[in-house]
């Protein structure tokens, strides 16, 4: 079973859905005792980070993720919940991340021209710097997917597992051990979304 | 690089997918679920379904449909129509709309925009704006394009994006089921005045008339076209065939 955390940020019916889709069993909870018996756990979020942030530390599952991952549990953030992994944000002042992925969250716009529009919204390409990620089982370089963002990870190389080019070689997904993120939403990415899921269902979790 | 969006949108109305030619005249097509599968499986970058219906209880069906929508296609979602309060959007975005489209609503209180955007955040607020030209000028119409506000358009959509729309969808009624190419000249003036992505609507008849909105305004992030999709006037793979031919970026499925 796949817990999806709900710390009250934004909708989770379409990754219900998609979970549905492809025939795994996820649940959506903020029951602690649920996440622990859950296989994998998946992160969610949407807007600000500071909001999220703050939502998943007053909920208190911000320290049930942590101890889960910590032991050794399958951990999927999306999008600013992918945000949350890392160890600190800058939007709107400086907030703590959950520290499980070392590495900061800034302003595209630091990064990219600024001709270019922020967000960053629409379908763009990945490029695969770790192909053997077990998320990327089913993608091939060069696969579509939804990005919707106006922050990215930095300074998180050494996790960085695919990337993508706006600009600048924004961080499109990361992994360490057990603990994944993607910035795109691959509830929203279509058939290569769904399969990037279907990845992390699959995934026995014994090769690092 | 990001791609250009190709976008199919479906008027649904008593629970089916309708289309108007200049906004009158509308003809029964087809389901919405079974439509939207269609565009997703041949390569629709993402769907707007416009609820075109006006009592409470037809509302109800429309969202039923987009709870089923939304459980069965893995792309991006946009929701319009009849939008004018927050709960709008919340009612909305519950059934699994990933944005909310809003025209006349934000017209009566532009602070819609506004509050939506702080709530949901500016990417989940698209503002369409159905523009005309009046004596030379170009000016937003509400109500389905039958009401001249006299607001002058290039401003409205200004301001729409200052109070925090996260993309503008703008709908020439001057070139609307034309099918002689879209509002260049319309679109341009909107390209310079904002820097959010603008969906160009009105006027595509044809392929090359996709090839030319993205090689004459790169500025431009999506076409959206609906009878010339529902009629299978233009397919979605050979539209982006031919838009990859002419090395505009595509999203390939």
């Amino acid at each position: 079973m796949i817990a999806i955390v709900d710390y009250g940020v934004g909708n989770l019916f379409s990754l219900k859905s998609s979970f549905a889709a492809i025939g795994a069993d996820a649940v959506v909870t903020g029951d602690p005792a649920v996440l622990h018996r859950a296989e994998r756990i998946l992160l969610p979020g949407v807007g600000a980070f500071g909001d999220a942030a703050k939502k998943l530390r007053e909920s208190g599952l911000d320290a049930v993720v942590i101890d889960e991952a910590r032991a050794g549990k399958p951990l999927l953030g999306i999008c600013v919940g992918m945000q949350l992994l890392f160890e600190r944000d800058f939007e709107y002042g400086e907030h703590q991340g959950l520290g499980l992925i070392p590495g900061d969250v800034r302003h595209i716009g630091e990064r990219i021209p600024a001709a270019l529009k922020i967000p960053h919204i629409g379908w763009n390409a990945l490029h695969l710097t770790d192909a053997a990620c077990p998320l990327f089982r089913y993608t091939r370089e060069g696969d579509c997917v939804y990005f919707v963002h106006s922050y990215a990870g930095v300074n998180c190389e050494a996790n960085t597992v695919a990337t993508v080019e706006y600009g600048a070689a924004l961080t499109a997904a990361v992994r360490r051990e057990n603990i994944f993120g993607t910035q795109f939403h691959p509830e929203k990415s279509g058939r290569v979304g769904l399969n990037i899921l279907r990845a992390f269902t699959e995934w026995e979790g014994t090769t690092c | 690089m990001i791609t250009k969006r190709i976008i199919p949108c479906l008027d649904v109305r008593n629970g089916r997918v309708v289309k108007g030619v200049n906004f009158e005249g509308l003809s029964d097509v087809s389901s919405p679920v079974e439509l939207g599968r269609l565009y997703s499986d041949s390569g629709a970058d993402e769907l707007v379904f416009y609820d075109i219906t006006a009592s409470y209880e037809d509302r109800r069906l429309f969202t039923d449909i987009l709870t089923e929508v939304a459980r069965t296609i893995f792309i991006p979602l946009t929701v319009g129509g009849g939008i004018a309060s927050v709960d709008d959007f919340d009612r909305v975005l519950k059934c699994g709309a990933d944005k909310v489209s809003v025209n006349s609503g934000a017209l009566r209180d532009p602070q819609l925009i506004y509050e939506a955007a702080k709530r949901y955040g500016d990417q989940c607020v698209v503002l369409s704006a159905d523009v005309k030209r009046v004596d030379g000028s170009f000016h937003v119409f509400a109500k389905g394009g039958r009401v001249d506000t006299g607001l002058e358009a290039i401003e409205w959509i200004k301001k729409g994006v200052s109070l925090g729309a996260g993309e503008v969808v703008v709908n020439s009624i001057d070139t609307d089921g034309v099918k002689r190419g879209f509002d260049l000249e319309m679109l341009a003036a909107v390209c310079d005045a904002v820097s959010v992505p603008v969906i160009a609507s009105g006027g595509a008849g044809c392929i090359e008339d996709f090839v030319t909105l993205f090689e004459t305004l790169p500025k431009v992030d999506a076409g959206l076209a609906a009878s010339i999709f529902h009629f299978g006037e233009v397919s979605i793979p050979a539209l982006k065939a031919e838009l990859k031919k002419h090395n505009i970026p595509v999203r390939e499925v």
